[in-house]
């Protein structure tokens, strides 16, 4: 008996709608957000993640009532992220039903964002994302900096330190995605989620390059991790939730089925 | 056709809970709410909320629902989530040690930051954030149909210690046994989340929708 590690689908959202679409068998529409959250939390996910991707913040509106309405039909935890840069924009997600926000590039423009709003809102309903990425020269030892901009572009900041930082500054959870393997379908980069889970009190949730249902089970086993976020393999129904908690369970992990 | 009164204290996401019961109970009237007369004319009252314990007291304080809890807590039922029941034990350890509502005896206290898993060495993640078995230890009409250690969702760094063992109704296993839910003639609070534990949590939330004391 015990607690069991979480699978937290992720949505990429733009002005409303499911980026790339979701194709699961007999899914009607594609884009829309409420029907993918609804077939997700049949399928047994964990929690669910919206990152709004949205370019222009004349728009953010719209992800409001995304939010509502997911938050008024799936009731598992709702995480939103993108675009979260002030503490009217935490209270608007928080109003419309979310349970956490992940702030990102604000946390990097000004660590005490993250510090007041932790105090504002809880340390609970504040996660870190983290984008690393490693800049290992060759004869050192692996190390990893926090890039902006997709991984584009460089901080100079030391993942591991910043990761312990923002817990010193109250974040409830990090949200830790490798850049050199987002998007890859490699696999997590296990020694980074293993570096910053051992470096941080808070859990961790593992997040870029999962290609296949053994990622899912190094992420947590090798990895250290606390949950693992995916977005493709569910989203083009290669495995559904329950299959790969089944998967995971097989190997010894603890999971919610 | 039953009035819910969920007290808004301005701690925390209160429209979570508020959504979760007009959808188990479409034809109650839910209000969330600071007004005394709405609490204490509501034929069933929660108390939710997260966020830190200080300012939970020092909120309820400065609206003057004190009192109005401890009537509602005496006299109605009365279901507390996450912080809620935390707030009616008497002290927690939290914020340097603060003085709760005292409503039923016993202390709130922290997991620490430091656990390590006995076996493995790896680390115990605080919060304990995620979906954990609870062991019902009591029957109870809020466990009506929820199966024996069914797993609800938490979020928490601190847990509850009542003083009394027959306060316990729930146990649940995180670096070691604690106290997930307390429950007291009309009183029933839960460490976790029924608002967000998907079919069981909606399960409990039913349950106390009907629960006649």
């Amino acid at each position: 008996m015990g607690l069991a590690k979480r699978i937290i689908p992720c949505l990429d959202v733009d002005q409303g709608r499911v980026v790339k679409g979701i194709n699961f068998v007999s899914f009607r529409d594609a884009g829309d957000p409420v029907e993918a959250a609804r077939r997700y939390d049949e399928q047994g996910a964990d929690e669910l993640t919206f990152l709004d991707i949205t370019a222009s913040s004349d728009d953010r509106d719209t992800m409001v009532h995304v939010v509502e309405q997911v938050a008024s039909q799936v009731f598992i935890p709702l995480t939103v992220g993108g675009g979260i840069r002030t503490e009217a924009d935490i209270r608007r997600m928080l109003n419309a039903g979310a349970d956490k926000v992940s702030i990102n590039t604000a946390a990097i423009a000004r660590p005490e964002f993250v510090r007041e709003a932790t105090a504002r809102f809880g340390n609970q309903c504040i996660v870190v994302a983290i984008d690393a990425k490693s800049v290992q020269q060759p004869g050192e030892a692996a190390r990893w900096e926090i890039f902006t901009h997709g991984g584009r572009r460089s901080t100079g900041i030391d993942a591991i330190a910043w990761a312990q930082c923002m817990v010193e500054y109250g974040a409830g959870e990090i949200l830790l995605t490798s850049m050199d393997r987002d998007g890859t379908k490699l696999g997590f980069d296990l020694e980074l989620t293993r570096a910053i889970s051992e470096a941080v009190s808070v859990p961790v949730i593992a997040s870029g390059g999962v290609g296949n249902l053994e990622h899912l089970v190094a992420g947590i086993l090798q990895g250290n991790a606390d949950a693992v976020l995916a977005a493709s393999i569910f989203h083009f129904g290669e495995f559904t939730i329950e299959q790969a908690k089944r998967f995971m369970q097989s190997h010894g992990i603890e999971m919610r089925l | 056709m039953t009035s819910i009164a969920v007290i808004d204290y301005g701690m925390g996401n209160l429209r979570s809970v508020s959504k979760a019961l007009e959808h188990v109970a479409p034809q109650a009237r839910v209000r969330v709410t600071q007004d005394a007369t709405d609490i204490l004319h509501a034929d069933r009252v929660v108390l939710p909320g997260q966020g830190a314990i200080r300012d939970c007291m020092h909120e309820l304080e400065r609206l003057n629902l004190v009192e109005v809890v401890t009537q509602a807590a005496a006299s109605k039922p009365f279901l507390g989530i996450c912080l809620g029941p935390q707030a009616l034990l008497e002290t927690s350890e939290e914020n340097g040690g603060i003085r709760c509502l005292g409503i039923l005896p016993g202390q709130v206290k922290w997991f620490g930051d430091q656990l390590r898993d006995p076996v493995s060495g790896v680390r115990i993640k605080i919060p304990h954030m995620g979906w954990n078995q609870v062991q019902q230890t009591i029957d109870h009409p809020l466990w009506r149909g929820i199966p024996q250690n069914s797993r609800f969702y938490f979020v928490h760094s601190y847990y509850l210690q009542p003083a009394r063992e027959n306060l316990i109704a729930g146990q649940a296993d995180y670096a070691f046994r604690f106290t997930a839910a307390i429950a007291d003639h009309n009183i029933f609070a839960v460490q976790f989340h029924p608002e967000k534990s998907a079919r069981e949590g909606l399960r409990l939330l039913t349950n106390f929708v009907s629960w006649t004391p």
